[in-house]
């Protein structure tokens, strides 16, 4: 299987969603000859040109309802947002169209539309432009909400988004463009929106993570099985709808939750993973569920601040310790 | 040459169907709100007769002269309306968030401005299509400070899209008059910043109106570009069912009350060779459409909890 950076992923997925269906456009800004802030798109508009990339002016609420429009009407828009703390500028769009048309016109309607937007801190890009903002899209209704961690998934995920007939959100990350991972060379490869994946099996403690968190994760795992303790690592992947299956039977398997993501604590998707476990699996926890996530303030831009903001393998570590000790 | 009759028919439709829902509203058969364009009639019939039926339609909150002026179902508005299973979007939408796929009707949109990029994006799609279908969006002059206007009027002139954009101003945006809301004034001046034609129109005499917009669609639907076309007219009513109207003065209603675009084409239609009995009975068959509709929207169902829960998604 040849190995593909994430952001080469991406890339490909959109190559061949746009060479598979001439209902595919690409919309946002600078994705064409520029290829994208985080060169995503690069080399997409040399070879379909502005008949399928459309570059827009900086005015994201307003391409982004074009696409809800367009959508409608049976063209199927794939977005980028070129930050993903930029999705402010678009939320009404998101919020009242995107996620409420299908529903609250009786089924008339689809939105088979696709928002990609770059989330989580890479470094020093300060605090409107590092946030993973997936709390806040978790709790709009009609909107799916996918976070890959892995390049097969980013490819494999934005392909099934692509071909979904609602609207998808999915959100890549800074930190993982650069990352590489194999993944099938097969144009018609695609991956379920709506599945968690365990990243790693292992007996003793579920660690429960998404996006940049997860290959974190894998190597706290690793770090561990020195030590004798065998965690299991489950990917989320899909942050609306849950899987609660999978998450639910790792938990169940092992007794043992902690959940770790680089969006903020409060009301998020560990929120309501530790509320969906303290509903349904109380009777297997062998001990309290500990999240770890980014602190509940802006995102400094110094790094040195930054990352006493983000979650660190030291503080995941540290949260397993705890759990397992209890 | 359009049908002034029918126009008229649906002038009267549309004022009797408002006026209808207000004394529901007064019973408590309805519950929400609703926005009237009682005195605008003239603006929707007008430019949507310009139109052809299978040009795309999206409206506002201030959306049922717009949906009764395409020719939807009388019933299956005020159904919906209502809340009733028989409604376009089985009572989900309501007077804000209606639509009618069947009808080319995208849409009445309950955010201010909000359905402007959508109007935008299927004209996008029209044209990405190779049709020679074009988009109306119908919104207010308080919708016109919006960002997605400016937005919206920039991304369609760059890309000439096939889009009418048509400002109905009533002078209040709810109740805040154009002259403290609107920099230039009026909004027509507007369309001069996004390099595509915009004049101001009588919005009460229907012939102007339909003569302005066919103008405009022959233009956009021959590939050049977008157009904005603003229309003065007046709503007689409140911005929303429990308004004092305490922003303006009773004189000034009664001014324009003058100006009625229903009377305005009733004192027309003789000269265009309808006599009165005519006029008399079209008036009456579109007062009866109403009572009848309402009387099928008030004996329907409404739906179950499937209807309250399910189809969130496709």
């Amino acid at each position: 299987m040849p190995e593909l950076y994430y952001s080469k992923a991406v890339n490909e997925a959109l190559d061949e969603e746009l060479a598979r269906d001439p209902a595919v456009v690409l919309i946002g800004e600078d994705i064409g000859l520029y290829g994208g802030a985080f060169g995503v798109t690069k080399g997409l508009f040399a070879k379909y040109g502005p008949e399928r990339i459309w570059e827009t002016p900086i005015s994201e609420n307003s391409f982004t309802g074009l696409a809800v429009g367009a959508a409608m009407l049976g063209v199927r828009p794939v977005v980028e947002i070129m930050f993903m703390d930029f999705i402010a500028l678009a939320l009404d769009q998101l919020l009242n169209s995107a996620g409420k048309l299908h529903y609250m016109y009786g089924g008339q309607v689809k939105v088979p539309m696709v928002l990609r937007t770059p989330g989580g801190a890479k470094g020093g890009y300060g605090p409107s432009h590092s946030q993973m903002l997936s709390n806040l899209l978790v709790g709009i209704p009609g909107l799916k909400v996918i976070a890959p961690s892995t390049a097969a998934q980013a490819k494999g995920i934005l392909k099934s988004a692509i071909r979904d007939p609602n609207p998808v959100i999915v959100i890549e990350n800074k930190r993982l463009y650069p990352q590489k991972g194999e993944v099938p060379d097969d144009d018609d490869f695609t991956l379920p929106l709506d599945r968690a994946v365990v990243a790693s099996p292992g007996t003793d403690l579920s660690l429960f993570c998404y996006s940049s968190m997860t290959p974190v994760c894998v190597a706290v795992k690793n770090a561990f099985l020195q030590t004798g303790v065998n965690i299991e690592v489950v990917d989320l992947v899909s942050l609306q709808p849950l899987d609660t299956e999978t998450l639910f039977a790792s938990l169940r398997k092992t007794g043992r939750a902690v959940i770790v993501e680089e969006a903020c604590l409060t009301g998020g998707v560990g929120a309501e993973l530790s509320a969906l476990f303290a509903e349904h699996c109380l009777d297997s926890l062998d001990a309290p569920i500990v999240r770890v996530a980014a602190k509940d303030v802006p995102i400094p831009s110094s790094l040195a601040l930054e990352k006493l903001v983000l979650p660190q393998p030291e503080d995941i570590i540290t949260a397993v310790k705890e759990n397992l000790a209890y | 040459m359009p049908d002034f009759l029918d126009m008229y028919r649906r002038m009267v439709l549309i004022r009797t169907f408002e006026e209808t829902l207000s004394d529901l509203f007064g019973k408590g058969v309805l519950g929400g709100t609703s926005h009237f364009c009682i005195g605008q009639e003239a603006c929707a019939v007008g430019v949507i007769d310009a139109a052809r039926p299978t040009d795309w339609l999206v409206s506002n909150h201030r959306g049922h002269g717009h949906l009764l002026a395409r020719g939807l179902d009388t019933a299956k508005v005020m159904g919906e309306l209502m809340g009733k299973i028989i409604g376009y979007c089985r009572g989900r939408g309501g007077s804000q968030h209606l639509c009618a796929m069947d009808k080319c009707f995208l849409g009445t949109n309950g955010i201010t401005g909000g359905g402007i990029p959508i109007a935008t994006g299927a004209a996008f799609a029209l044209k990405y299509q190779k049709t020679d279908r074009i988009a109306i969006v119908f919104f207010g002059d308080g919708a016109s400070n919006q960002g997605t206007f400016h937005e919206s009027l920039n991304i369609a002139s760059l890309w000439k899209l096939p889009i009418l954009f048509v400002c109905e101003n009533n002078l209040y945006g709810m109740s805040n008059p154009t002259a403290k809301s609107c920099a230039s004034g009026t909004i027509a001046p507007r369309a001069a910043a996004y390099a595509m034609p915009g004049a101001a129109h009588d919005g009460f005499d229907v012939q102007t109106v339909y003569d302005a917009a066919s103008q405009a669609i022959a233009r956009i639907r021959g590939g050049g570009g977008p157009e904005l076309l603003e229309l003065m007219t007046y709503r007689f009513c409140g911005h929303s069912k429990n308004d004092p109207r305490v922003y303006r003065t009773r004189e000034e209603e009664e001014e324009m009350r003058q100006r009625d675009c229903i009377t305005v084409l009733e004192q027309k239609l003789p000269s265009l060779g309808y006599d009165s009995e005519t006029i008399t009975q079209t008036a009456l068959s579109a007062r009866q459409e109403v009572a009848k509709a309402a009387e099928v929207a008030l004996a329907a169902p409404t739906g179950g909890l499937a209807d309250a829960t399910e189809g969130v998604f496709a």
